[in-house]
Parts: C-alpha cells; structure tokens; sequence
C-alpha cells in the first residue's frame, strides 16, 4: 500500500531530518507513528501524501512512485488517502455537513448520492446535532470527530491521523480511538501519529518511532 | 488489534454504493443537439465541452461557495475594472468616430476634383472659363462641371480676407467644381495634359494628396487606439492577477484543504473563477453603461445643438458625433470581454501560481 525504501529529508540545504527510513504499510493494518516533538512525524506523514518530496530514497503510494508521478495523477491518489490533522483545518465559513462533504463535492459528485452517506457518518461520530453548525461553534472535540468523519467520507483505503487525539480529554480521545478502531476493522488501514503513550497502551498495535531521523519498528 | 476498548457501532459507510446518481442530462443533451444543428456537422464535441464549462462556471446551485465572496477583494476591483472598461469603450467609440469620419471625408473628396485658373495678364477670365468647361466635359467619366462663381469665391474667401471686397481688384484664382464618376473615373492624365496646353494659369487638382493623408491619418488613429485599447486590457489583466493573488494568498488554508481532500487544480482554479467572472462581469457592465450612456447623451446633444457655432466646429470635425450602431456594439463586446478576460485570467494566475508553490515546496 505504502513503502518507503532509504528515504531520506532535509529542507533546503539545512541536516536531514529523517534519515534511511524504511517500511511497509499494508492494507487493513493499525499502526502508530511517535517520537518526541520535532522528530518529523508530520514530515513522514506529507511524504507519505505526497505533499512533499523526498531527497533521496523511494517512496511507493498505491503502486505509484513519487519521484515520478505525474503531478495531474497525485488528486487520484489522495483521494485513496484520508488526513486528519491536529488543527482540524476545517473551512470555517461552512457547516459541518458542508465540511464533511467536501471530499465528495470536489470529486464533482451529485449531492443527492452522498447526502445519506454524509448524515450517517455524522451519526456515527455523534455530531448529528451539530449538523447544521460553523465549526466555530464546536467544541475541540466535536471538531476533531468532524475532521475524522472528512477524512472517512470518500471510503479511503487508509487513514493518516495526525495527532487526532493532541487537542481532547483522555475520555474523548479514548472514543476516538474506538471510532479508529471500528474504522479499521472494516478494511481501513490507519496510521496515528502521536507521543500520547498512554493512547498507544490502550490498543495493541505495531509501533514506528522516529528518533534523531532514523525510523524503529516494534510488534 | 484485538484489545479495542469497547464494541463500538458499526461505521455506516456502504463500501459498494453507487459513487455518484445518474446526472439529469436531458436539458444539456437538448441544448447540445440545438446549438450542434446550427452550427453544423463536426461541431458537437466543441458544443458540449463549452455547455458543460459555461454550465459549471455559470452554475448557480443552493450549495455555498467553496471560497467565500467576502474573501476575495471585491468593490475596489469592480471599480477598477469599471474605470478600464470605460477607457476601452471610450477608445474603441472614438476610433469608430474617426474612422467613420475619415471615410465620409475620402468618399467626399473622391467624388470631386478642381480645376484652378490663376489670372494671366493676357486672358479674361471670363472667357476662359466657359472654355475650360467645355474642354473637361467632352470627358468620359464627368457628371458635371460647376464655374464657382464671384459671390461663391468671395464667400470661400471670407474667412482670411473679410467682406465687402472687389475680387476684380485683386488677382485671385477661379475654380471649376467637377464631379465626377467615381466608379468610372475619368483619365486625369488627359485632363490635366490638355488643360496645361489649351489654358495657361490652368491646373489640376485630383485630391489624391489629401486622400492619402487622410488614409494615413486614419490608420494612425486606428492604431493608436487599437494600443490604447490593447495596454487598457493589459492593465486589466495585470490588475487581476495581483487581485487573484491576494485571494489565493487570503485563502490559502483553503486550497491547502482542498489539496488534502483530492480537489484537483482546475477545480480550485474554477472556485476563483467564478468569482471573478461575476466580478468582472459586474465592472464591465458599470464601465460600458456609462460610455454607452455617454455616446447616448454626446449623440443627443450633437441633435439638440444643430445649426450652433459650436457644432458647426464639431461636424466640422467629426461629421454627426454619434458612434452608430458598431460603437454600442462594441461597447456590449466590451463589456463580455472584460468578463471573460477576468476569468481567463484569475484561473491562469490560480494554476500558475499552486504550481509555482508546488515547485517551491520540494
């Protein structure tokens, strides 16, 4: 699904960040990313979206390789990837139906075939009630759960979660995680980048950790 | 895997659900099979391809826009826009004028040519005169030959000399007034060749310097405003692109999202677009009603004030200061062009620019 053979970074002409980082995501699998702040968590996770390119190393999305996919071909295979990113980056001037869809109305789908999809998902999230509300006026929480329900909305083969849980209580991000949790044992592979070992000792999954650049793999 | 806190409900999502709900498309079918009839065989690929993009460009559905209308600078560049719009009708109409002008001169003066007879000591004018309208006559090509008389010649002399003169006193040229043919010219070489042998003082005068300076003044005007007019919509464009600039630059968490979520860049080149069209749309529109109102009320007074000193100076000039039909034309022409213009021009900026960053990025 995603492999990264040697791959090294550094932005512009400063040290590498991630150095000879080596490994294999495979399609239904859970995993966590940690390591301590600024050790290119979220680094790893643009590469792994393409959002960035690597200086050196191979880098495998989908079958396609990164150094030489067409940049018109990158849309098609970020649509395969769903994102959650810590800040949410939800568009303030639309409404959490309105965010929730937007990976289906930029695919230029009728809304009529994901209006259901798109409702129920937010039932399932627990933001029913929110249905109709700005981002503006949820809660971190409730923010985070529709950035999870974006990112789930087009079916993604796997999910990249980028500290989902850095902004809610230890109650609410241990519904998260079971919302991960469920997500994946329908299929979807997921990766959580996140230093919150107490999140990781809850769910029993393999674990990456960067350190100084260089990439480990436990279970 | 197995140690997930507590049995959660079961995601909604139906992995096999039909992706996307047939699209009605009878409408679009019809309007293609129409426009394709009229304009011919061969047509109905380019037909549908510019119903499909005018229909997402134009599309006005209950969804809210992915980039918010406030966020792109509004009011200042529909006036911008207006001002340019206006300066392009004002130049294209005063263009029409003069050309029009220009061309009613030259067909004045290429239906007529003069004769020109300076007193010589040993002639009487007033025997000459008959003598050289009989000799242009016989000619091939003459419709007729007028002797402008002493009053017509004192009046044509007004002017510079005052009135109440004695023209017998003073050695002045008379003229004959010739009109001529001017699908079947006459053989000016032979007049003139004659005229020189038969009438001393005698010559000819086929105003064929005038017409071509008149040409040339013509063109000069034309091209003049045709720069004017081309450097008008440079200053659009230009104005657009930093306008669509600052947009991308206020919106970019935006298409940073949209990036994320799978858009691709004609997607969000046309979320700008659209607003742009309208934008230029609206400031076309402001700028060409206000020359078209202003060729309505130059027109209007060009009526009222026939017979006047001043419009005398102005017809004198101009012939009837009204920019006819093609200048209201063009000032509708304008108007789309600018809109179009602005469009083209905010979705070149919006895919030139990501993929400038893009490059930058990596």
């Amino acid at each position: 699904m995603i492999q990264f053979e040697n791959v090294g970074l550094r932005y512009g002409m400063g040290s590498e960040i991630l150095r000879d980082i080596s490994f294999h995501i495979a399609p239904g699998s859970f995993q966590f990313l940690t390591g301590p702040s600024g050790a290119g968590k979220t680094s790893l996770l643009r590469l792994m979206f393409m959002s960035l390119k690597p200086t050196r190393g191979l880098i495998n999305v989908f079958g396609k390789d990164s150094a030489t996919i067409d940049r018109k071909d990158i849309p098609a295979i970020r649509r395969r990837i769903g994102i959650v990113f810590q800040d949410f980056r939800l568009l303030d001037h639309l409404t959490t139906y309105e965010n929730v869809a937007l990976p289906l109305r930029v695919q230029g789908k009728d809304e009529s075939s994901y209006k259901t999809d798109v409702q129920e998902l937010l039932d399932w999230v627990g933001l029913r009630d929110r249905i109709h509300s700005p981002p503006s006026v949820l809660s971190g929480g409730e923010k985070q759960r529709a950035a999870i329900a974006r990112a789930l909305i087009s079916q993604p083969e796997i999910l990249l979660a980028d500290e989902p849980t850095g902004n809610v209580d230890p109650p609410l991000a241990k519904r998260l995680l079971r919302l991960l949790a469920e997500l994946n044992r329908s299929g979807t592979s997921v990766l959580i980048a996140t230093h919150d070992l107490a999140l990781m000792d809850q769910f029993d999954a393999r674990r990456m950790v960067l350190n100084k650049g260089h990439l480990q793999t436990y279970g | 895997m197995a140690n997930a806190p507590q049995t959660p409900p079961k995601i909604p999502l139906r992995k096999n659900a039909p992706a996307q709900s047939p699209q009605p498309r009878t409408k679009n079918a019809d309007r293609v099979k129409k426009l394709s009839a009229i304009l011919g065989r061969g047509s109905k690929d380019a037909v549908k391809t510019a119903v499909n993009n005018s229909q997402k460009i134009l599309s006005t559905d209950n969804k809210p826009s992915i980039i918010p209308k406030e966020s792109v600078s509004g009011t200042a560049l529909i006036f911008v826009i207006a001002i340019m719009a206006f300066l392009a009708c004002l130049t294209l109409g005063a263009v029409s004028l003069v050309n029009e002008s220009a061309s009613n001169w030259q067909s004045d003066i290429s239906k007529e040519i003069t004769i020109q007879i300076r007193p010589t000591p040993n002639n009487k004018m007033a025997d000459i005169l008959p003598k050289a309208q009989t000799l242009v006559e016989k000619y091939a090509g003459i419709k007729s030959v007028n002797i402008l008389d002493k009053d017509e010649t004192n009046r044509l002399l007004e002017p510079w000399l005052g009135t109440g003169l004695d023209l017998d006193e003073l050695p002045i040229p008379r003229l004959l007034i010739i009109e001529i043919d001017a699908e079947n010219p006459p053989n000016f070489a032979a007049i003139k060749e004659e005229l020189v042998a038969t009438i001393p003082g005698a010559s000819l005068d086929d105003h064929r310097a005038w017409v071509s300076r008149l040409t040339r003044m013509a063109r000069t005007t034309t091209l003049t405003g045709l720069s004017i007019f081309l450097l008008v919509l440079a200053a659009t464009v230009l104005t657009v692109i930093f306008a669509t600039r600052g947009a991308m630059a206020g919106n970019a968490h935006i298409i940073e999202v949209l990036h994320f979520v799978g858009a691709r860049e004609p997607y969000i080149a046309r979320q700008f677009q659209k607003h742009f069209f309208w934008l230029g749309l609206k400031g076309g529109a402001l700028g060409g009603a206000v020359a078209i109102i202003l060729f309505a009320i130059l027109g209007l007074w060009s009526d009222q004030s026939f017979g006047t000193a001043v419009n005398a100076q102005v017809s004198a000039l101009f012939g009837s200061f009204s920019v006819g039909l093609w200048g209201y034309l063009g000032a509708a022409i304008v108007i789309l062009l600018v809109a179009v213009l602005t469009a083209a021009t905010s979705s070149w900026t919006v895919i030139r620019h990501m993929r400038f960053l893009n490059k930058t990025q990596n």
